[in-house]
């Protein structure tokens, strides 16, 4: 244990050192044109990307009278927050109780994201660090996985959770969750990038598999975790089960917030047009939020992390 | 050494292959939670798909097998499939390679760019993806037939155009518009990829290349950050493949379903028109079926060409 320590904290410092004396590394020149040009470019593009969030920003923002002028102004003459209060009114009363939706999507979250971050990355470093009869076989059917059309697996998949006893319940979101294989491969295709000579040095010291899993790899390729948890986030976050999940109580926030949005719960007509786009930011913003607290942390493990071979 | 092993015996390699399986297995051990999971929820109803096609199952009767005639009725009896196939490899051409290259260009960009400053960039760029079908209401203002929508008073006023384009009705422009959304949420998973593998880069290899003699940033990008980056470039690839072959519900949300005259008919429309509205569950897995093939057929072009980077 205390070797694996040291092997790690050792190979962690040096790139830590070589961070620190940042200023004496010689990078090419970056010509000031060039980077006029660069600047000019990622603004363009920024403006276009940031386009649609802000629109759906100051639709939400817009009371009901703004709301309905076309073509949309961005600019709201006068701003309200009514329809987030009206939409956490609507939200309080409710058949079943709020907390309890959040609270069933919360368990799925966790549960599911957790756990496919340690499952998947206990398959994805044997397949990406080490030949056995069948790793180029398994190798090859995670990629073709990823290829086929989900509309046509929904009937098996459907049969095998009935089969399985996990309708009606979280499980039938969480399992299958389990073995998604985007999260996998992206994991596989940062660990092939670990250099061997990290492992050898703890397989020398006696260390198993799943020590130097946990130890060595796991914290050395941290942004792809960290990417990977957050896709897999943000798939259990929307996902509304509503196909497996037939009991209220059952249901997460995701279909409660789907139901809100589509006037199924807060009435009809227009009335609910400003609950739906304040939803719609609010279920935007959770996932974003986390984007932004673990992208941050990408950024500050990232100098400790990207040796390559 | 490829040759001695053709030459080894049966009985020996089976032997060989035996005592590798047995040195592994604490890795099976490791790998056997996922892959069990995997086989069940994925592998098994790929399979089932796969038999399906060849039958006529409808979901409520039980399935007759049919032989090939699914595959024979799409390629000689459907016209729609041919204008989906059409029209599919025209989106896929612009926006897999477009989206591609712009989520690596931008990736690349942003590491050029300080640490804060280019974590909010990320966000920016991949936002529209993240936030799924809430966008599809912009673009629909966007493109709005109106002749006061966003992009008609904007030609307008620019003296471009005199009267307003149906951008949503009119069999010209719906593939474009298609073309248009499915670039604007492109900076997908691939993309974050690419942040992430820029910048694990090491840096002691831009430290040797400037001394080398690499004299500007696109030799750089070349020769040190494009070869060091192949596993995430394949990555990319293989996403941007299933996502630009895949393209369909941007479309249904946009332009309605079926589009006019089928101008932006794809694979994937043409896919769930018989999978989830038709119900006709053996013909969509056929269609399924050679779209899987059609992809794997690209992955395999795609991995030569990806070969050739940073030589």
């Amino acid at each position: 244990m205390d070797i694996l320590n040291k092997i790690r904290a050792n190979y962690l410092k040096k790139k830590k050192s070589k961070l620190d004396f940042a200023p004496s590394v010689k990078k090419t020149p970056r010509s000031f044109w060039g980077n006029v040009a660069l600047g000019l470019f990622l603004l363009l593009m920024g403006l276009a990307f940031f386009f649609p969030v802000i629109y759906m920003l100051s639709q939400s923002l817009k009371p009901m009278n703004e709301m309905f002028i076309f073509p949309p102004r961005i600019l709201v003459s006068n701003p309200t927050f009514n329809n987030y209060r009206d939409f956490v009114n609507v939200l309080a009363n409710t058949v079943v109780p709020v907390t309890r939706s959040l609270f069933n999507s919360l368990f799925v979250v966790v549960v599911g994201s957790i756990g496919h971050i340690v499952i998947a990355s206990l398959c994805a470093y044997p397949l990406a660090k080490y030949k056995f009869p069948g790793s180029n076989f398994f190798n090859q059917l995670i990629v073709y996985s990823l290829m086929f059309n989900a509309t046509v697996t929904m009937i098996p998949n459907f049969l095998t959770i009935a089969r399985l006893g996990m309708l009606d319940t979280q499980w039938a979101i969480i399992i299958p969750g389990f073995a998604s294989t985007l999260g996998l491969y992206l994991m596989k295709n940062f660990m092939e990038q670990i250099p061997d000579s990290l492992m050898e040095a703890a397989q020398i010291d006696g260390a198993g598999y799943v020590r130097i899993h946990f130890l060595i790899v796991m914290p050395v390729t941290k942004p792809a975790l960290v990417t990977a948890f957050i896709l897999v986030f943000q798939s259990f976050w929307t996902n509304t089960g509503d196909r497996f999940i037939y009991t209220e109580a059952n249901k997460g926030f995701a279909y409660v917030v789907q139901q809100l949005a589509s006037g199924k719960i807060s009435g009809v007509g227009s009335s609910y047009a400003g609950i739906s786009a304040a939803s719609a930011i609010i279920m935007f913003a959770v996932p974003l939020i986390v984007f932004l607290i673990m992208q941050n942390n990408v950024v500050s493990t990232m100098a400790t992390s990207g040796m390559k071979e | 050494m490829a040759k001695n092993k053709n030459q080894m015996s049966l009985q020996r390699r089976v032997h060989l292959t035996l005592r590798d399986m047995k040195r592994s297995i604490p890795l099976y051990i490791m790998i056997a939670p996922f892959m069990i999971l995997f086989a069940i929820f994925v592998v098994y109803p790929v399979l089932t798909a796969m038999w399906y096609s060849f039958t006529d199952f409808n979901v409520l009767e039980p399935a007759n097998f049919v032989g090939l005639s699914n595959y024979r009725k799409l390629f000689l009896d459907d016209n729609i499939f041919i204008t989906a196939i059409k029209n599919t490899f025209i989106i896929a051409v612009i926006v897999g390679p477009g989206g591609y290259i712009l989520s690596f260009l931008l990736a690349w960009m942003i590491n050029e760019l300080p640490h804060k400053l280019g974590t909010v960039l990320t966000v920016i760029f991949y936002a529209p993806s993240m936030a799924g079908t809430a966008v599809i209401t912009v673009f629909a203002q966007i493109f709005s037939n109106d002749s006061n929508g966003y992009l008609n008073a904007a030609l307008r006023n620019l003296g471009i155009t005199k009267e307003a384009i149906l951008w949503l009705s009119d069999e010209k422009y719906v593939a474009l518009v298609v073309i248009l959304a499915s670039l604007w949420t492109s900076m997908g998973v691939g993309f974050l990829s690419f942040v992430a593998g820029i910048k694990g880069v090491d840096e002691a290899q831009y430290e040797a290349g400037a001394i080398d003699g690499i004299r500007n940033r696109w030799q750089e990008l070349w020769y040190i950050t494009l070869p060091n980056m192949k596993p995430q470039l394949l990555f990319g690839a293989v996403m941007t493949i299933t996502s630009s072959l895949s393209v369909g519900s941007v479309g249904d949300a946009l332009v309605g379903f079926p589009s006019p005259n089928y101008a932006s008919h794809t694979i994937v429309n043409h896919l769930n028109d018989y999978g989830s509205i038709r119900m006709e569950m053996g013909y969509a897995s056929a269609i399924a079926v050679l779209l899987f093939l059609l992809m794997i057929v690209c992955n395999m072009l795609i991995q030569k060409l990806l070969r050739k980077v940073g030589t």
